[in-house]
C-alpha cells in the first residue's frame, strides 16, 4: 500500500467565541490516499468544518499534526484548493472565466497560454464555455458553485477540499451536481475530501466515510462505500448501510453500555 | 379547553386529471420589446432632465413675479450673466482655479486615505488607531481649520490643500475601513486559500470586494471637499490675483451683483451635478453596477 497523501494524527482543534473556548475536535487519527473520494459526516457540532479548515490551513491544531505529502500543513496554500458552501467564494468583480483563471495567474503554477487553455477547459468540462464572460450574479447557485469547483480543480491541487457543497442547494439540482462531481471524479481521478451532514450525499459521493460523533467531534468509524452510487438507492444494501450509519451517529445507547461494562 | 372530540378534517378525494396545454397564441408574443415612448419614459437621465426642467421653470416664474433683480434674479438673467463671464473667460478662469486646488487636495488625501487605512487592516491596534482618529476628526468641520491653516501655512494655495486633505482624509478612510471590515469571510479565506497576502491581499481581493464602500467615501469625500474650497474662498479668497470659484462670488456679493453671484452658483452646482452624474455614474456602471454588488 501506498503511503497516504493526507495524514491527519491525533488532532485536537479549539477555538474561541467571546465568552467560550470550544473544543471542536478531540484527538481525530484518519488518513486520504490518492484518488480516495473521502467523506466527513457527522451532525452540526462534530466539527468535521473546523476540521476542513485545519486541513486547509486556516487554523493550527492544538494538539497533533496535520501532514500533507509528507509536509506539515501551516497556513493556507493552492495545493489545497478549498471550496465552500457560500456562493460568495467567487469573485463579484470578475467573469466566470476571470475567476476560473485567477488562481492560476496568482500562484503562477502555469505559463499564460497554459492557463488560458486550462480555464476554457475546464469552464468545457462543467458545461459553462457560453457563459464565460458573465458575472457570478447572473448566474444560478448551481451555476456558482460549478464555476468555484472548475476554478479549484484547474489549478490541479493535491487535494480538493469541500465543506457541504451542495448544501445551499435545491434537491434537484444538488442530486445533478453530485452526478456530475462524480463523473469529473471518473475522468481525473482527484483526491478529494468532502465534507456533508447528509447520510445519503455520504454514501453516494464517498468511497470512503469517516463517521463523527459530535461535541467534541472524535471518529466514530470508517467505513468503505466504494460502488455506491445514485442507482443503489432504494436497494437492500444500501438502506442497510444508512441504517447502520444513522445508529452509529445517533444510537449512543450500545456505546454506553459498553463503557458501563469497562467501569463496572 | 373543551372536551368535544376533536373533529380532524381529512383530505377530499378529488378525481386526477392529464390536460392539454393552454392556447397562448392570443397573448402574443411571450417577449415583447419595450416600445420607443415605453423606453423613454423609463430612462433615468430623461426623467431627471424633467425634475431639472420643472424647477428652472418655478425659478423663472417666482422671479419674475418678485420682480427685484437684485433679491432673486431670474434664470434667463443668470445665464445671461453666466454665458457673458463664460466668454470673457472670468468664469472659466476662477472654475480652473478651484479645480486645480481641488484635484492637488484631493488626490493628498486619498493617497493618506490609502496609506492609513492600509496600516489600519494589517492588525488590530493599527483598526483602532484609525477608528479613534476618524472618530476625532471626522465630525470637525474642515473650514474650522482654516485659521490654524493659514497661520501655519500663510495665506495661498497650501492652505486650501490642507484643509481640503482633512475633508477627504476621514471620510474615505472611514468608509474603506468599513468597506474592508464588511468583505465576506469566504471571499478572504478564498484569496488565502491561493496563497494571496499583504498587498497584494489588499489589492487583488480586499479593495475590489470594498469597492461599493470605497466609492460611497470616493463620493462623500468630493462632496465635502468642493463644499470646504468654496466655503475657505469666500473666507480669505485671494492669493496673486489668482482667485476661485468662491471669490468669484465673494467679490460679486460685494458689488451687489447677484446675477453673478447666481452664475457663481449655478457654476458650483453645474460642477458638482457633473462629477457626479458623468464620473462617478460612469465608474458606477464599469464597476459596482456590472458586478451586481449595488443595484
Amino acid at each position: 500500500m501506498t503511503s497516504p497523501l493526507l495524514e491527519v494524527s491525533g488532532v485536537t482543534l479549539q477555538y474561541k467565541t467571546p465568552r467560550h473556548l470550544v473544543t471542536a475536535t478531540y484527538r481525530v487519527d484518519f488518513s486520504v490516499h490518492q484518488g480516495d473520494r473521502y467523506v466527513m459526516l457527522g451532525p452540526s457540532g462534530c466539527g468535521k468544518s473546523t476540521l476542513l479548515k485545519a486541513v486547509g490551513g486556516f487554523m493550527a491544531p492544538v494538539e497533533g499534526s496535520i501532514r500533507i505529502r509528507g509536509r506539515n500543513v501551516d497556513s493556507p496554500g493552492p495545493d489545497r484548493m478549498m471550496v465552500f458552501q457560500e456562493f460568495e467564494q467567487l469573485m463579484p468583480w470578475k467573469t466566470v472565466y476571470q475567476n476560473v483563471i485567477f488562481p492560476m495567474k496568482v500562484t503562477r503554477k502555469f505559463a499564460a497560454a497554459e492557463a488560458a487553455a486550462r480555464a476554457d477547459a475546464v469552464i468545457e468540462k462543467v458545461g459553462l464555455t457560453k457563459f464565460c464572460d458573465i458575472y457570478p450574479h447572473m448566474l444560478s447557485g448551481g451555476m456558482k458553485m460549478r464555476v468555484a469547483i472548475a476554478r479549484a480543480m484547474a489549478l490541479e491541487p493535491d487535494i480538493l477540499l469541500m465543506d457541504e457543497p451542495f448544501a445551499a442547494l435545491d434537491a434537484l439540482t444538488r442530486r445533478t451536481m453530485q452526478q456530475e462531481l462524480l463523473s469529473l471524479w471518473d475522468q481525473l481521478r482527484f483526491t478529494v475530501l468532502f465534507v456533508t451532514h447528509s447520510i445519503e450525499e455520504a454514501i453516494v459521493i464517498g468511497s470512503r466515510i469517516l463517521v463523527l460523533s459530535p461535541h467534541p467531534g472524535r471518529v466514530r468509524a470508517e467505513l468503505d462505500t466504494e460502488g455506491l452510487d445514485h442507482n443503489s438507492i432504494g436497494k437492500i444494501e444500501f438502506g442497510t448501510l444508512s441504517k447502520r450509519i444513522h445508529s452509529l451517529l445517533f444510537d449512543e445507547v450500545p456505546h454506553h453500555h459498553a463503557r458501563e461494562g469497562i467501569q463496572a | 379547553m373543551n372536551a368535544q372530540p376533536q373533529h380532524k378534517p381529512a383530505p377530499t378525494h378529488r378525481p386526477e386529471f392529464e390536460t392539454e396545454l393552454a392556447d397562448t397564441s392570443l397573448v402574443g408574443d411571450v417577449e415583447r420589446p419595450l416600445t420607443f415612448v415605453e423606453r423613454i419614459v423609463n430612462n433615468e437621465a430623461v426623467q431627471r432632465l424633467t425634475i431639472l426642467v420643472v424647477l428652472i421653470v418655478i425659478w423663472e416664474i417666482y422671479a419674475r413675479w418678485l420682480n427685484n433683480s437684485l433679491l432673486f434674479p431670474t434664470f434667463t438673467e443668470t445665464v445671461a450673466t453666466f454665458s457673458k463671464d463664460i466668454a470673457n473667460g472670468v468664469l472659466v478662469d476662477r472654475t480652473i482655479t478651484s479645480l486645480r486646488t481641488l484635484a492637488i487636495g484631493y488626490a493628498f488625501g486619498l493617497a493618506f486615505a490609502a496609506v492609513f487605512t492600509t496600516v489600519a487592516v494589517a492588525s488590530g491596534i493599527g483598526t483602532r488607531i484609525l477608528s479613534t482618529l476618524t472618530a476625532m476628526f471626522n465630525p470637525l468641520p474642515a473650514i474650522a481649520l482654516l485659521p490654524l491653516a493659514l497661520i501655519w501655512f500663510g495665506l495661498g494655495t497650501p492652505s486650501l490643500v490642507f484643509v481640503i486633505i482633512h475633508s477627504v482624509l476621514w471620510a474615505v478612510a472611514l468608509n474603506t475601513l468599513v468597506g474592508f471590515r464588511s468583505v465576506p469571510e469566504t471571499l478572504r479565506m478564498s484569496g488565502r486559500n491561493v496563497g494571496l497576502s499583504g498587498a497584494r491581499y489588499v489589492g487583488l481581493i480586499l479593495i475590489p470586494a470594498a469597492f461599493p464602500s470605497i466609492l460611497a467615501g470616493l463620493k462623500i469625500g468630493w462632496a465635502f471637499a468642493w463644499r470646504t474650497l468654496v466655503a475657505a474662498e469666500l473666507v480669505f479668497g485671494v492669493s496673486a490675483r489668482s482667485g476661485g470659484i468662491g471669490w468669484y462670488i465673494f467679490e460679486a456679493r460685494n458689488d451687489l451683483d447677484t446675477a453673478t453671484v447666481f452664475a457663481g452658483l449655478l457654476t458650483v452646482i453645474l460642477i458638482g451635478l457633473a462629477v457626479e452624474s458623468v464620473i462617478f455614474r460612469a465608474i458606477e456602471a464599469r464597476t459596482v453596477n456590472l458586478w451586481g454588488m449595488q443595484r
